[in-house]
């Protein structure tokens, strides 16, 4: 795997990419099918060589390499008694931290498009002269468009993301980042941490509670973001850990401490981490869309044919339209059914909480807190369980909580007819999504649905072949539109259950063409195949697709 | 009254539980309704549309009604009232796109659907159509309307439902729509038994509070008790539970599912006399049973062990 970097590539040094001489014209990848048909690259200097993508679960049957710990595990950094952690200035942190050129700082999107951590770093390290610096955020809010200025003026020469939107997406796929994006699962970023593929120099973790010795929290302060799930991740491996926080609370910080004072180097206190408005948002509302009720009515109905929605049933499902939708239903027949289940997983909407409030549900595991849960749920649910990254999806611990997982409910922004489902490329080719959670819990679950309408703004959803696959089709079990329920047909088990239950179940292709008889086919985007942009880890490492260039600036992709 | 003039009945039809309301400007809706799950679709040109868009909701909706597949959903067209100066074009636009049934909005007496009747003839007739394949679902929305009931039913062949507006008519009365709907008691009981004297179809006016589910069912189990074969529905969400109203009772589909089989016994062995649990049935039992049967159907119940 690629745990041990091979550096032995002919034009590559590392020396060469700390010194910007990282050019993609100079550098022609090697590039090797997948058993997707899609094309990756062997190996891509400065990030190491790739694995190609064999199947979900290829991992188990490969010797993986001892992980690098000496990278991966913080150096050992010991304080006098009574040190003094607290700065107010974010210069002096970054100095303090020894962070040079070269190197990779990380953040977390627990705050989302509330955060004003990235902003205010990024800017002070470009202000302070940084070039050439490794971004690796838990994953990109879509308010932060300002990373494309520090692509573009050479602070941040190579990206790590769960995804990328709006202006950073635009820049990359028109090719203004010279190294490839890497672009991973929530899992596959706490396995390449832990794993030691991708050591993190300097995180700045945003604490919207915190004390003078660094013990944090999410859950509290008038930034209240709820679980700090990847923070966890970045704290425990970072070689440096700063906490930023505008909550200085009395120490020992109480109730909870979500990140302990052991692991955190320095506490920076600043007048905002961020705006709570776009923190907490307030409960979710279940859809009024008649087209999104009715894929969740189908997908339920599914849920419900599996069987799987017995006492001790465990589920997890998405804070978006549909797919809310689908949880209202399962509540509705758990009640009628008085069936309890075990957990619920995930990014954790306000209505999961209600859930397991009402009794639903014995436990929540909350990775990322969305809409009202991010208060105070916590600290008034015992059950309602903050868990790192890793133990939500790394498929290289020793269990993740996704591999428990019964049923996951999953959206896509397209999928083909061998159910690949792409939650990453728009229908132009640019890059406008993020992988989160997708292939973790496609892969762990028994039951994976992925609901999206059969089309949107007169694009159809299903494609012969999906742009970019990020989660591969091997691990989707079914695909529900307000059309119809198409069963993958590997799970022909799933099919007869289906079929007995009288459910509008359509063939993949059939769906594909009642569609497109009212919106055509369109074109696909046109890309240079020549230069890859970004490249699509499957959550082991091995890499599911690679993410091309498109025709246009990113100004005329706007 | 004599057998003749009696219909064929009602419950020998395709069931038709829910007719939904789709405003005829919206194509963004309209291309969904095979999703929907609705029995009927009512494209609509009259209260739905504005003034300004008559014309263009028209076009389109002829347009729709030839060129997209609504899948399952009958498909019907509410259009403007004869009142209009919109109601001739309406009918000679979308009669050739042959939609199986035009709603005729306020008929306050037989002549009001023998016009109609003459205009959708008048269409057939030049375009070189079957005639009278077209039927006419005639909307009663007025006091006068409701009283004249069974003639209007029985106005014209191509007639094929009556349909109660409980908006306007409680406008005309006076009154306000209640929740329990006490003032329209009258009303519904009065459109039934005109349908059902006349071999019709009865379709109960709509729920219009979306947020209220509790509130529909309710209504929709009235509509259901009184005899209506269906209800409209204002928004696709309303669907399942009308539905859920018209779902058969397992006992009574039990027995159904046992006199279809005594029937079909008698017949095969050329018996006159229907026995079940050891009480003789009679011809319109042994119908409703078959219709019963057939509702079961749309539950997916095709036989006794689905129970």
């Amino acid at each position: 795997m690629n745990a041990e970097r091979n550096f032995k590539s002919e034009n590559f040094k590392s020396e060469n990419f700390k010194s910007g001489n990282f050019k993609s014209e100079n550098l022609a990848l090697t590039m090797i099918k997948n058993a997707l048909g899609r094309e990756v690259p062997v190996s891509i200097p400065g990030l190491g060589s790739y694995e190609p993508y064999v199947s979900p679960f290829a991992y188990l049957e490969r010797e993986l390499p001892a992980p690098a710990k000496a990278k991966s595990l913080p150096s050992p950094r010991p304080q006098k008694p009574r040190h003094d952690k607290v700065t107010d200035s974010i210069e002096n942190a970054v100095r303090r931290s020894g962070l040079e050129n070269g190197m990779t700082i990380s953040f977390h999107h627990h705050l989302r498009n509330g955060d004003a951590v990235i902003p205010m770093v990024l800017k002070t390290l470009s202000e302070m002269g940084f070039k050439d610096l490794a971004l690796a955020p838990s994953s990109l809010p879509d308010s932060h468009d300002m990373v494309a200025d520090y692509l573009r003026n050479g602070l941040i020469s190579r990206l790590f993301s769960s995804g990328a939107r709006g202006e950073v997406g635009r820049a990359i796929s028109a090719g203004e980042l010279d190294a490839p994006v890497v672009l991973r699962s929530h899992g596959g970023r706490a396995r390449a941490v832990q794993q030691g593929d991708m050591p993190i120099d300097v995180a700045f973790l945003a604490a919207p509670l915190c004390d003078k010795y660094g013990n944090m929290t999410g859950s509290g302060g008038r930034s209240a973001c709820g679980s700090l799930g990847y923070a966890q991740v970045d704290a425990a491996h970072a070689r440096h850990v700063i906490a930023v926080t505008d909550g200085l609370a009395d120490y020992p910080l109480r109730p909870r401490i979500s990140v302990p004072q052991y692991l955190v180097d320095q506490v920076l206190l600043v007048d905002s981490i961020g705006d709570p408005s776009k923190i907490a948002t307030g409960a979710a509302r279940i859809s009024r869309n008649p087209v999104d009720l009715r894929i969740a009515r189908n997908a339920f109905d599914l849920i419900a044919a599996s069987g799987l929605l017995t006492n001790g049933c465990s589920f997890q499902v998405g804070a978006g339209g549909a797919s809310l939708a689908v949880a209202a239903y399962v509540k509705d027949y758990m009640a009628e059914k008085k069936i309890k289940g075990s957990f619920g997983l995930g990014g954790m909407s306000g209505y999961m909480i209600e859930m397991l409030e009402q009794g639903y549900f014995e436990a929540m595991f909350d990775v990322q807190s969305f809409d009202s849960a991010v208060t105070d749920s916590m600290a008034r649910n015992p059950s309602h369980m903050e868990i790192d990254a890793s133990c939500y999806a790394n498929p290289f611990n020793k269990g993740c909580v996704a591999h428990n997982l019964d049923i996951v409910v999953l959206a896509a922004l397209d999928i083909d007819v061998d159910f690949n489902v792409n939650v990453q490329t728009g229908h132009d080719g640019v890059l406008r999504g993020a992988i989160g959670g997708h292939q973790d819990t496609a892969a762990g679950a028994k039951l994976a649905v992925v609901v999206a309408p059969s089309f949107r703004g007169g694009v159809p959803t299903v494609k012969e072949s999906v742009t970019t696959v990020c989660t591969p089709g091997e691990t989707v079990d079914a695909f529900v539109t307000e059309r119809g329920i198409c069963v993958n047909p590997r799970r022909e088990d799933l099919l007869e259950s289906a079929r007995a239950a009288r459910l509008p179940v359509k063939d993949i292709r059939a769906l594909k063409a009642e569609t497109e008889k009212l919106t055509g086919v369109p074109d696909a985007p046109e890309f240079d195949r020549s230069r890859v942009v970004a490249i699509i880890e499957n959550r082991d490492g091995a890499l599911l697709d690679s993410v091309y260039k498109v025709r246009g600036n990113s100004a005329s992709l706007r | 009254m004599n057998e003749a003039i009696i219909g064929k009945p009602a419950e020998k039809r395709r069931p038709c539980r829910s007719m939904l309301y789709m405003p005829g400007n919206n194509p963004g809706m309209m291309q969904h309704v095979p999703a929907f799950g609705a029995d009927s679709v009512l494209l609509d040109l009259e209260d739905a549309v504005s003034e300004r868009e008559k014309d263009a909701a028209r076009r389109l909706v002829s347009h729709f009604i030839r060129e997209v597949d609504f899948g399952d959903s009958i498909v019907t067209v509410r259009v403007n009232g004869a009142d209009t100066p919109w109601f001739e074009r309406d009918l000679e636009e979308v009669i050739p796109s042959a939609p199986a049934a035009v709603r005729v909005p306020k008929c306050h007496s037989p002549e009001d659907v023998r016009h109609a009747d003459d205009l959708i003839g008048r269409i057939e007739r030049e375009r070189g159509m079957a005639l009278g394949r077209i039927k006419i679902h005639a909307m009663l929305e007025t006091a006068h309307g409701i009283e004249r009931a069974f003639e209007i039913a029985r106005a014209s062949d191509r007639l094929e439902a009556l349909t109660l507006g409980g908006q306007d008519l409680t406008a005309d009365m006076g009154v306000q729509k209640t929740r329990d709907g006490v003032e329209l008691f009258y009303a519904r009981g009065r459109v039934v038994m005109a349908a059902k004297a006349a071999g019709l179809m009865a379709f109960d006016t709509v729920w219009t509070d979306i947020e209220d589910m509790e509130g529909l069912k309710n209504e929709a189990r009235l509509a259901v008790q009184m005899g209506f074969t269906g209800k409209a529905a204002i928004h696709p969400t309303q669907i399942d539970a009308i539905h859920e109203a018209y779902r058969p009772d397992a006992g009574e589909l039990r027995r159904a599912f046992r006199i279809v089989d005594a029937a079909e016994r008698a017949q095969r062995e050329g018996k006159g006399v229907i026995s079940v649990d050891g009480r003789m049935v009679d011809g319109p039992i042994v119908a409703r049973a078959f219709s019963l049967m057939e509702l079961g159907r749309l539950y997916g119940i095709g036989q006794e062990a689905d129970l």
